[in-house]
Parts: C-alpha cells; sequence; structure tokens
C-alpha cells in the first residue's frame, strides 16, 4: 500500500538524526517488539549538573515513520532538561513530522515510551523516582 | 534508472496488446447482444478472443467465461459452487493457508454468512502443499477442492496435476486460482484435471479489468453476476470488449514466447537470488528453488530490517519492488503466506519481494546487486534487532 508521507518524515527517514548508541549512556529506554515490526531504543547523555540532555542516540527497526519519528523525537529533547524532556508527547513528535498517516500513528507513541523508558533508567540510576509509565495499547 | 521489479503487481499492456484494443473504444462500439450487422462484429471479436484463451489452456472456447477480474473468478468460483452444493447438503471446502485474499476473504464470507466449515491447509517451509493433506481432508460433505496454482509472494508452484488428479478420482470439483502462474507456465487443463481455474489480463501484459473463468463442460456454479444473458446466461453485464479482446490478444502472445520467457526470466532470477546471497550476509530466501519456483519471483527476508524502509530506500534508487510486511497494509500482521512458511514476524516484517518481466534487463539485475547490500546494511546499522541478531540473542 503506498503511503502519504510528508516531507519532513521523508526527510528525518532518508536522513536519520542522531543514530548510534552512546558508551556508558546516562539512561537507555527501549519500546515495541520484534513481532509488530518496531523496536526502538534510545540513549542520553545528561549533563551532571546542569540535567540537561547533552547528547541522544536511538537505533530503530521498523518503518519508515518508525525510523523519522525515533529521528525527530531525539531532535525534540536534545538540550532539554530531564525534567522537561519528560514532557515530550507522541502528538508533538507527529506534529513537527507534519502529521502521520493515521495507522502510523503508533510510531509517534514508540517514541514517547522509549523516551520515558530511558529517562525512568537514567532517574533510577540517580536515585530519582520512577514515573510510572502509561502503557499505550496498539 | 527506472527500475520496474513488480510484475507480479501487474504488467503494462504490450503495444500489440493495446492496438488490438483501440478500433473497440471507437469506431466498433457495438453492443454485442444487438440484432444487427454492426454489432456483429463485437460478438465475433470476443468469440476469437475467448478461442484465443482457451487455445492456451487446451480448452474448449466454450469452456471459457470473461469476468472483470481474476478476483471476481474467485469468488464466482467458490460462492457459485458452494451455494449450489449446500442445497444438497455439501458444506465443507478444503482451500491452503496461503490463498491470495481473493480465496481466503470470499472463503470467509461463505463461512460466516452460509455456515461453510473451510479446512486451510497447511504448507512446508518453501510454501507446497500436501497432496496427502487434500486426501485426509476431503470428507463426504467436501464440495469443493481450491489450491492456487502458484503463489503471488514467494512463487512456489503447487502441485496441482496431482490434486486434480486426486479430485477426479474423488468426484470432487477442483478449482485453481491461476492468476499468476498463467503468465508463467505451459497449463493443460484436460491434462491436469482442473475443473475450474481463474485467470487475469493485466498480469500477463494484458488490460487491467478483465479476467476470466475456465469453467470444465457440464459444470455451472451458481451465477455470480445477476442480470443480463451475457456468456450464454452465465455473467450478467454488456461485455468489457475492448479488454477481453486485449485479454486474447495477450494469451496468445504470451504462449508464443512463453518457453523462451521463461528461460530468459529463470536465469535472471537465479543471478540475482545467487547474487543476493553472496552479498548481503543472513539473507534468507523465501520459497522454494528451481522448477518449483515461478521463473519471475525473487523473495528475501534479512533480519533486522523492515520490508517498508527497504522498498522506499529502493524506490530513491528508482527500483519498484514490493514487501509482506505490516507496514504496508492495514494491519499489523504481516504477510499470511510468510507466517504460513514458519517465519517468525520479525522474518516476515523483513521481507522484500523482485518480480521481474519484459521489463528487465541483464543490467537491472546488477543495478539492483550493486545497490541492494549498501541499503540493507546501512538499515542494518541503525536496527537494535540486528544488533540483538548479531550478538546472538535472538535464536
Amino acid at each position: 500500500m503506498a503511503l502519504d508521507y510528508s516531507q519532513k518524515v521523508m526527510d528525518h527517514f532518508i536522513n536519520p538524526r542522531n543514530v548510534g548508541e552512546i558508551e556508558n549512556a546516562d539512561g537507555i529506554g527501549e519500546a515495541g517488539n520484534p513481532k509488530c515490526g518496531d523496536i526502538m531504543k534510545i540513549y542520553l547523555k545528561v549533563n551532571p549538573d546542569t540535567k540537561i540532555i547533552d547528547d541522544v542516540k536511538f537505533k530503530t527497526f521498523g518503518c519508515a515513520s518508525a525510523i523519522a519519528s525515533s529521528s525527530m523525537a531525539t531532535e525534540m529533547i536534545k538540550g532539554r532538561t530531564v525534567e522537561d524532556a519528560w514532557n515530550l508527547t507522541n502528538s508533538a513528535v507527529a506534529e513537527a513530522l507534519d502529521g502521520l498517516p493515521p495507522i502510523k500513528m503508533h510510531c509517534s507513541v514508540l517514541a514517547e515510551e522509549a523516551i520515558h523508558e530511558a529517562l525512568n533508567d537514567y532517574r533510577s540510576k540517580h536515585g530519582m523516582e520512577i514515573i510510572p509509565l502509561e502503557h499505550h495499547e496498539d | 534508472m527506472f527500475v520496474y521489479m513488480d510484475h507480479t503487481a501487474t504488467t503494462p499492456t504490450s503495444p500489440e496488446v493495446l492496438k488490438a484494443m483501440m478500433p473497440y473504444f471507437g469506431e466498433m462500439f457495438g453492443n454485442p447482444s444487438s440484432v444487427y450487422s454492426f454489432s456483429r462484429r463485437s460478438r465475433a471479436a470476443i468469440e476469437k478472443a475467448r478461442s484465443q484463451v482457451a487455445n492456451a489452456l487446451n480448452a474448449d472456447p466454450a469452456e471459457i467465461f470473461f469476468t472483470g477480474s481474476g478476483t471476481e473468478a474467485d469468488n464466482w468460483a467458490l460462492k457459485g459452487t458452494l451455494e449450489k452444493a449446500l442445497i444438497k447438503g455439501k458444506n465443507h471446502l478444503i482451500t491452503t493457508s496461503i490463498e491470495h485474499h481473493a480465496i481466503l476473504h470470499t472463503a470467509e464470507y461463505l463461512t460466516k454468512y452460509h455456515g461453510v466449515d473451510v479446512t486451510y491447509l497447511p504448507v512446508d517451509s518453501e510454501g507446497r502443499v500436501s497432496v496427502e493433506d487434500v486426501r485426509n481432508a476431503i470428507t463426504d460433505k467436501t464440495a469443493l477442492v481450491s489450491v492456487m496454482f502458484a503463489n503471488n509472494e514467494v512463487g512456489t508452484i503447487e502441485p496441482v496435476a496431482e490434486i486434480g488428479a486426486l479430485c477426479r478420482e474423488r468426484k470432487i470439483p477442483f478449482h485453481t486460482d491461476a492468476v499468476q502462474a498463467a503468465a508463467h507456465l505451459n497449463i493443460d487443463v484436460k491434462a491436469m484435471n482442473i475443473d475450474m481455474l481463474s485467470m487475469s489480463a493485466h498480469k500477463m501484459y494484458g488490460p487491467k479489468g478483465v479476467g476470466a473463468l475456465y469453467l470444465k463442460k457440464g459444470l455451472r456454479p451458481e451465477n455470480f453476476v445477476h442480470g443480463g444473458a451475457q456468456e450464454k446466461g452465465h455473467r450478467a453485464s454488456t461485455e468489457n470488449i475492448a479488454g477481453i479482446v486485449g485479454f486474447g490478444e495477450a494469451m496468445e502472445i504470451l504462449k508464443g514466447r512463453l518457453d523462451e520467457d521463461k528461460a530468459i526470466n529463470s536465469a535472471r532470477r537465479d543471478k540475482l537470488i545467487a547474487g543476493i546471497l553472496e552479498r548481503i550476509p543472513h539473507a534468507k530466501l523465501n520459497g522454494a528453488t528451481g522448477d518449483l519456483r515461478l521463473p519471475n519471483n525473487i523473495n528475501f527476508s534479512f533480519i533486522g530490517v523492515e520490508g517498508e524502509t527497504l522498498l522506499l530506500d529502493l524506490d530513491a534508487k528508482g527500483i519498484s519492488a514490493s514487501t509482506g510486511s505490516a507496514c504496508s497494509s492495514e494491519s499489523l500482521d504481516p504477510s499470511h503466506v510468510l507466517l504460513s512458511l514458519g517465519l517468525k514476524h520479525e522474518m516476515a516484517h523483513g521481507s522484500l519481494r523482485f518480480t521481474i518481466g519484459r521489463l528487465t534487463t541483464d543490467e537491472q539485475i546488477d543495478y539492483v546487486l550493486d545497490v541492494l547490500p549498501e541499503i540493507v546494511a546501512r538499515r542494518r546499522a541503525m536496527s537494535p534487532l540486528w544488533e540483538d541478531y548479531i550478538k546472538g540473542r535472538l535464536q
């Protein structure tokens, strides 16, 4: 089936930003599963003094919108504090990509979830309270 | 470079076919059902096409019924046969788990609205149905066996002649969906004991919007399209004359070059398969090899990458291909065919299908072999699944 992706989705799919891993990351989060065809893994490097996300990388198995959502989401949290980054929503990611086809919205949800997992991983490693996650059903 | 490698999805109408069709859009517009001599020419054109199609299958022209598509032919065969059989208390249909949706969704409809009991036979890891399984599934309630001639996704050719012989012996009608096979293989409905066979013109360089159902003499499933007396009262609708003429022409041309095409396609297919296996590590060929595979089908799974991303990357390089990934469908499940072959979900999501044909050249095969390894490697490099696989965390 031909999907009409926005130019932004195609741009982030063809040239994804922040691809890779971070050695000794301060937080690692993963969302999705191979059965559904999407897995997203997010790595965070956080400045210990400012709590600002200095660097973020991702690895994603999934369709074009999953890769584009990961790329966009990492751009959106880079330079923000860990508290602020928590507020990134899937709809904000989708909006920043000029929209996703309705059946692909779960890709943006996955990005939000992976980031929350990574932030919680960071929080638990740094003696902060873990924020309960609302898992979206797809 | 524009590289069209999706001939299984559709083929371009060949120039000779289009030329034969043209008069029937213009000056030869007469309704074949009218009495005057002008419309007789339309009737004659349809009968010529009927003979062309029949000859290619070793059928009698009176056994060929034109439809609006291969899907319609499948719907007609299944619904028409079961509707009549149900009156006689036969409510069992045998088919396979790898059929096209034109069969599977029709079977589901028959279960839902007519209480038909459907047996979906499994296939082996290459996509082959076992004749023994067909034999064992037959009961005294069995009204029809429908097994596709060759699978559209992985190209596996089914033991149609053996199943035909079995069904003939057990006096059970046998239908086969030959929408893909008819474009590549020699089919002899008499020798293969086929009772019903579905075809589509646009898979064989004919136009879209026309198909046919072969019905062995004496077999008359209930009509699917009710109305006028066209097609000897068995398929109502004013005939798509240009489409039918195009179908006949396409079939005759195809028959004349079938063996030559088969040799060329098989050689290119095997070159592409060998090249991919050689250049891309951990590539898995889906389906059978050699004569058990359609000469134009190449289907691979690349662990760690998802099919849609490959399609878009290939598209950026000018290559048109296809996938069985869920991301190309409305559901989250990948191809039912690949799952039936026993592939894990992640492998089914990572499938890629090239189907070659008359538009294919040797240069294009080389070009695909040039660009594909890099595309797969680049997407694998950003895949956590590939990372897990390489580290051996996945079996």
